[in-house]
C-alpha cells in the first residue's frame, strides 16, 4: 500500500558541451509506507536528483518509478516537498505560506483556517499567523515551510537539506521536530543530507550513494530513529553503536571524495 | 528698504534664512558634542538622521536664489537700480572717447590700427609680384603701396599733425576736465527742474511696470550724472570729429585713388581669373586708403590729455557713486546695470536668473484661471454635462451595429427619430444632462499624457514582458522588435510619430506608450527570469496550475523590478512629454515653457522648471509610497 517503487531508475544529463553524464545509474529499491528514509553521499552522486524525480521536477531517461502503483509523472500534491532555505513566498504571511496548497485547489477560508491554525500549534509557530514570513529567523521558516508541505497531507514527504542552513542548536530542534512528525502523521518521509550525524539519527534506513556514475553504494537499517523518537537527541549521538556507525560512513565518504579527487588530479 | 508688500517679504525672508542657517550650523555642532563617540569614519550610520541640514541646504538654495538675482538687492536698495542707471549712462556716454585708449583694452587704438595696415600692405605687396598685370600697371600699384605706407608713417610722426587738430584735443581734454570738476561740485545741475523731478518720481519701481528699471534720474545724485552723461555725449562726437589730416594728406591720398581709379578702368586683356585678382588687390588697397582717410591713426602721445581727462573722470565717476559703488559689487553679484540707447536693464544673473519673488507673482498670475497662459489656465475645472464624459467612453460605432437603418427627413421637413438615432445620440453625448466638474489646464492636460501613455505601457508590456521571461518563443520572437526600437532615443520618434499622429494628444500618447511599454518588458522579463526555481517547485508541488503559478508566484516575485520600472518609465516618460508638446502642440507644460523661451520670459520660463520639477517629485514620492507599501519584503527573500 501507498509503497514509492523505484526499478531500475537511469538519468543520463547531457552537458552543453555534448558529454553525457550519468547521474543515475540503476537505482531501485521500494520505500514502503510510513518509513522514514535519508539518503547521504558526497557531492555530485546524484541525490538531489534523485529527489527531484521523485517529486516529479526532471523525468528520467531510464527505469520507471511509482507510488502507490502509479507512474509519477510531473509534481503532484500527493508528493511534499520542503527545500533547504524554505522557498517560502516572502510576499504572503505565514498563514497565507501555510494555506496557499488549499488555495490553489479551490479550499474555503473557513475550513483552511482552522486548519493552518492546528499546523502552527504542531510546529511550534501559533500566534505567527499574520506575521510577514520575511522577518522569520531560519528556523521558524523552515517550521512554515514543513507546514505548508504537511497541510496537504501528501503521502511522501520529501526533503532537501532542510536544515542545512540552520544553526547547531536550531538544528537539533528541528531533527526533534521531523522525528515527531514522522512518529504522531506516519508519514513516509525522504531526507536527503550531507551531515552523517543527521543521516543516522533521521534514519530509519540510510542509503550512502556513491558518485560516477550516481548510484547506490550501501543500504543501512538503523535503530536511532526509533530511540530519538523518546530519548535526548544528545543521549542518541553518545551511543556507542552510533559511534560506530558515525565513524565507518564518515571514512566510507571519504574514501570516496578520495577517489574523486585523485581522478580529477 | 522697499516698503511694498513684495518687498517686506523677501527682506525678512532673507534675514530668516540666514538665521536659520546660523541656527541649523549650531544645532548640528551641539549634536556632534552629544553625539556616542563610537561611529567612526565609513561608518555608513554616521549619514542617518541630521534632517537640521536639510533645513540648511533648502535655506541655502533660497538665499543664493535671492542673492544671485538681485531680489535681495532690489528689496534693500529699491533706489539703488535707478541711480546706477544714471552712472550707466555716463560710462555708456564716455564709450566712444575711452575705447581709444588703453584703459579695458592693450592697445591704444592707434597702435592697433598702425601695427594692422602696415602688415597688410605688407601682405598685398607680396602679393603684387605674382599679380598678372601689365608691367605698367605693376609699377603703378607698387607706387599706389609706397605712398599709403609713407602715409601711415607720417600720420604717426608729431611733426606733421595739424595746429588745428592739436587744438581740438587740447579743447575736448578742457570740456572733459570741466565735466569732471562739475562731478564734483555739490551743485550740479545748478537749477533742477521740478517738473523733472516730479516725473522722475513718478515712474513705477525697480521691475515693477513694463521697463525694468526707470531711467529718468529721481534724486540728486541721479541728476548729477544724468546732466553729465547729456554733456559727454557731446564732448565724445567732437572727438569722434577730430582727424588726422593735413593738405598734404589729402593730395597724396587722392593721387592714391587716382591711380586705383586708372588701373580698374585700362583694357581687360587679362582672363577671368587674372582680372578677378587685379580686382580684389585693388580693392584691398582701397580699403587700407579709406582707414587712412578716416584719420583716427594720431602720434603715440598726441592724444594724451584726453586721455588723463577720461582717467580723470572715471575716478570722480567712481568717487560720487560713494555707498552706490558698494551696492553694486556687493549685492549685485556678476553683473551690473547698464544703459542702452533708451532704457536700461540689469546685465548678468540678474537678467537671466528670475527674482524668487517675481517668479512668484508669474505663478500666482498665471494660476489665476481668469488669466492662464494663452487663454488655458495652468489647473482649473469647469462643468461639463455627464452624458459628454460618457461619450468619450462608447464608440460611435455602438449605433451603428443596432439593426435597422438611421431615420430620414420627412415631407414636413422633421427628422423622427428611432431606436438607432436615440443610442447615437447617447454614444456621441448629443442630450441634455446634469454637469460634473472635469479638471482642465496645461498641467491636467501633461499629468493625463504621462498617465494614460504609462498605463498602456503597465498593461501590454508587463503580461509580454512576462511571457518572454518564461517562453523560449516569446523571447526570440519578439527580442528584435523591442531592441531595435528601444535603442533609439526617444525624441527622435517624435518628429516622426508626431508628423503621422498630428499635433494632438494621440501621438505624445503613443510616444509615451513606446517608451513606457519598453522599459516594463525588459523590467517584467527581468523579474519573470529572476524567479527562483525553488519557488516554482514548491508552487508545483503545493498543487498549483501554470496560470496560478504566474499570478500568485511570478508576478509577486517580479513585482521589484516591475515598480522599479515603473518607476523609471515615469522620469522618462516626463522628459518625453516635455519635449514632445516643445516641438508641437497647443497646451501643456512644456508648450508653456517653448512659448516663454520665443519671448525670453525668464519668470515663466523657471516657473515651468519649478512646477515640472514639483510635478516628477510628487509622482516619485507616490511611486516609493507605493513601493513601501507593496513590497515591503524586497531584498529579504
Amino acid at each position: 500500500m501507498a509503497d514509492l517503487i523505484s526499478d531500475n531508475l537511469n538519468m543520463v544529463f547531457t552537458t552543453p558541451a555534448g558529454e553525457s553524464v550519468h547521474a543515475l545509474k540503476d537505482v531501485t529499491f521500494t520505500l514502503k509506507k510510513g518509513e522514514l528514509l535519508s539518503v547521504l553521499g558526497p557531492s555530485g552522486c546524484g541525490k538531489t536528483t534523485l529527489l527531484n524525480i521523485i517529486a516529479g521536477f526532471l523525468r528520467p531517461t531510464g527505469g520507471s518509478i511509482s507510488l502507490d502503483k502509479n507512474e509519477i509523472d510531473g509534481p503532484g500534491v500527493e508528493r511534499g516537498m520542503v527545500f533547504q532555505q524554505g522557498a517560502l513566498f516572502e510576499w504572503l504571511t505565514v498563514a497565507e505560506n501555510v494555506d496557499f496548497g488549499l488555495r490553489m485547489r479551490g479550499a474555503s477560508g473557513k475550513d483552511t483556517a482552522k486548519k493552518v491554525e492546528e499546523w502552527l500549534e504542531i510546529v511550534g509557530l501559533q500566534g505567527f499567523g499574520n506575521v510577514p514570513t520575511y522577518q522569520l529567523s531560519g528556523g521558524m521558516q523552515q517550521r512554515v515551510a514543513l507546514a505548508r508541505c504537511l497541510i496537504n497531507d501528501p503521502d511522501v514527504i520529501l526533503m532537501d537539506e532542510p536544515l542545512g542552513a540552520l544553526d547547531a542548536l536550531t538544528r537539533e530542534k528541528m531533527q526533534s521536530l521531523v522525528l515527531k512528525i514522522w512518529k504522531e502523521t506516519g508519514k513516509t518521509i525522504m531526507i536527503i543530507t550531507h551531515s552523517v550525524e543527521e543521516a543516522l539519527l533521521l534514519g530509519e534506513r540510510l542509503f550512502v550513494m556513491a558518485p560516477r556514475p550516481g548510484r547506490l553504494h550501501k543500504e543501512y537499517r538503523l535503530p536511532f530513529a526509533e530511540w530519538g523518537l523518546d530519548q535526548d537527541l544528545r543521549d542518541v549521538k553518545n551511543n556507542e553503536q552510533f559511534g560506530q556507525n558515525r565513524e565507518e560512513i564518515l571514512a566510507m565518504i571519504w574514501n570516496m571524495e578520495e577517489e574523486i579527487m585523485g581522478k580529477a588530479s | 528698504m522697499d516698503t511694498s508688500p513684495r518687498g517686506l517679504i523677501v527682506g525678512f525672508l532673507f534675514i530668516a534664512l540666514l538665521a536659520t542657517l546660523v541656527w541649523t550650523y549650531l544645532h548640528g555642532r551641539k549634536i556632534i558634542a552629544t553625539e556616542k563617540t563610537d561611529a567612526v569614519f565609513g561608518n555608513p550610520e554616521r549619514a542617518l538622521g541630521g534632517y537640521h541640514w536639510v533645513i540648511a541646504g533648502v535655506s541655502t538654495v533660497l538665499l543664493f536664489w535671492l542673492f544671485f538675482s538681485w531680489d535681495a538687492a532690489r528689496s534693500y536698495f529699491p533706489r539703488a537700480a535707478n541711480e546706477l542707471c544714471q552712472v550707466a549712462k555716463v560710462t555708456s556716454a564716455l564709450n566712444p572717447i575711452r575705447s581709444a585708449f588703453p584703459i579695458e583694452t592693450r592697445l591704444l587704438r592707434g597702435t592697433q590700427l598702425l601695427a594692422r595696415d602696415a602688415r597688410q600692405l605688407d601682405d598685398l605687396e607680396a602679393q603684387l609680384e605674382t599679380l598678372s598685370v601689365s608691367d605698367a600697371d605693376r609699377a603703378e600699384l607698387q607706387n599706389s603701396v609706397d605712398t599709403l605706407r609713407t602715409m601711415l608713417v607720417s600720420m604717426a610722426s608729431t611733426d606733421n599733425l595739424g595746429d588745428d587738430t592739436k587744438a581740438a584735443i587740447s579743447d575736448v581734454a578742457n570740456q572733459i576736465k570741466t565735466v569732471t570738476a562739475n562731478l564734483s561740485s555739490a551743485n550740479y545741475p545748478e537749477n533742477i527742474d521740478s517738473a523733472e523731478m516730479e516725473a522722475g518720481l513718478a515712474q513705477p519701481g525697480w521691475g515693477r511696470g513694463t521697463t525694468e528699471i526707470p531711467s529718468l534720474p529721481a534724486s540728486p545724485r541721479g541728476f548729477k550724472f544724468d546732466a553729465a552723461a547729456t554733456e559727454l555725449q557731446a564732448i565724445a562726437q567732437t572727438f569722434s570729429g577730430i582727424r588726422n589730416t593735413g593738405p598734404v594728406f589729402e593730395s597724396n591720398l587722392a593721387a592714391v585713388q587716382a591711380q586705383l581709379d586708372v588701373i580698374e578702368e585700362s583694357p581687360d586683356v587679362l582672363d577671368d581669373e587674372a582680372l578677378d585678382a587685379r580686382d580684389r588687390f585693388v580693392k584691398n588697397l582701397g580699403k587700407i586708403a579709406k582707414r587712412i582717410d578716416d584719420g583716427k591713426l594720431f602720434p603715440a602721445q598726441a592724444l594724451n590729455p584726453i586721455e588723463d581727462a577720461v582717467i580723470g573722470i572715471e575716478q570722480a565717476k567712481r568717487d560720487e557713486q560713494g555707498g552706490l559703488l558698494w551696492i553694486d559689487r556687493l549685492a549685485m553679484p556678476s553683473g551690473t546695470i547698464v544703459a542702452g540707447n533708451t532704457a536700461c536693464s540689469e546685465q548678468g544673473s540678474g537678467r537671466w536668473l528670475p527674482k524668487p519673488s517675481d517668479t512668484v507673482a508669474t505663478l500666482a498670475r498665471i494660476a489665476n484661471p481668469n488669466i492662464g497662459y494663452k487663454n488655458i489656465p495652468l489647473l482649473w475645472y469647469e462643468m461639463r454635462p455627464a452624458g459628454e464624459l460618457l461619450a468619450m467612453i462608447i464608440p460611435d460605432w455602438v449605433a451603428d451595429l443596432v439593426p435597422g437603418d438611421y431615420p430620414r427627413h420627412d415631407e414636413n421637413g422633421n427628422v423622427p427619430d428611432n431606436f438607432k438615432s436615440k443610442v447615437l445620440n447617447v454614444a456621441t453625448g448629443d442630450y441634455s444632462t446634469f454637469n460634473l466638474p472635469v479638471p482642465i489646464g496645461h498641467i491636467w492636460d501633461s499629468v493625463v499624457r504621462v498617465v494614460i501613455g504609462l498605463f498602456l505601457g503597465i498593461l501590454l508590456g508587463v503580461p509580454l514582458g512576462l511571457f518572454m521571461g518564461l517562453s523560449r518563443f516569446a523571447k526570440g520572437f519578439f527580442d528584435p522588435m523591442i531592441e531595435l526600437y528601444r535603442p533609439v532615443p526617444p525624441l527622435a520618434w517624435a518628429p516622426l510619430i508626431l508628423t503621422i499622429f498630428g499635433i494632438g494628444d494621440d501621438g505624445k500618447i503613443f510616444l509615451l506608450f513606446m517608451v513606457a511599454f519598453a522599459i516594463m518588458v525588459i523590467s517584467a522579463r527581468t523579474g519573470a527570469t529572476g524567479t527562483q526555481l525553488s519557488k516554482i517547485h514548491a508552487a508545483h508541488s503545493l498543487g498549483a496550475s501554470s496560470r496560478q503559478i504566474i499570478r500568485r508566484v511570478i508576478l509577486p516575485n517580479s513585482l521589484p523590478e516591475i515598480l522599479t520600472g515603473i518607476r523609471i518609465a515615469i522620469g522618462v516618460c516626463w522628459g518625453t512629454l516635455v519635449a514632445a508638446e516643445m516641438l508641437a502642440g497647443t497646451t501643456g507644460i512644456g508648450f508653456v515653457e517653448n512659448v516663454a523661451r520665443k519671448q525670453s520670459d525668464y519668470e515663466t520660463i523657471w516657473m515651468t522648471i519649478i512646477l515640472l520639477g514639483l510635478l516628477g517629485l510628487i509622482f516619485d514620492l507616490i511611486m516609493r509610497w507605493v513601493i513601501n507599501r507593496t513590497i515591503p519584503w524586497r531584498g529579504k527573500g
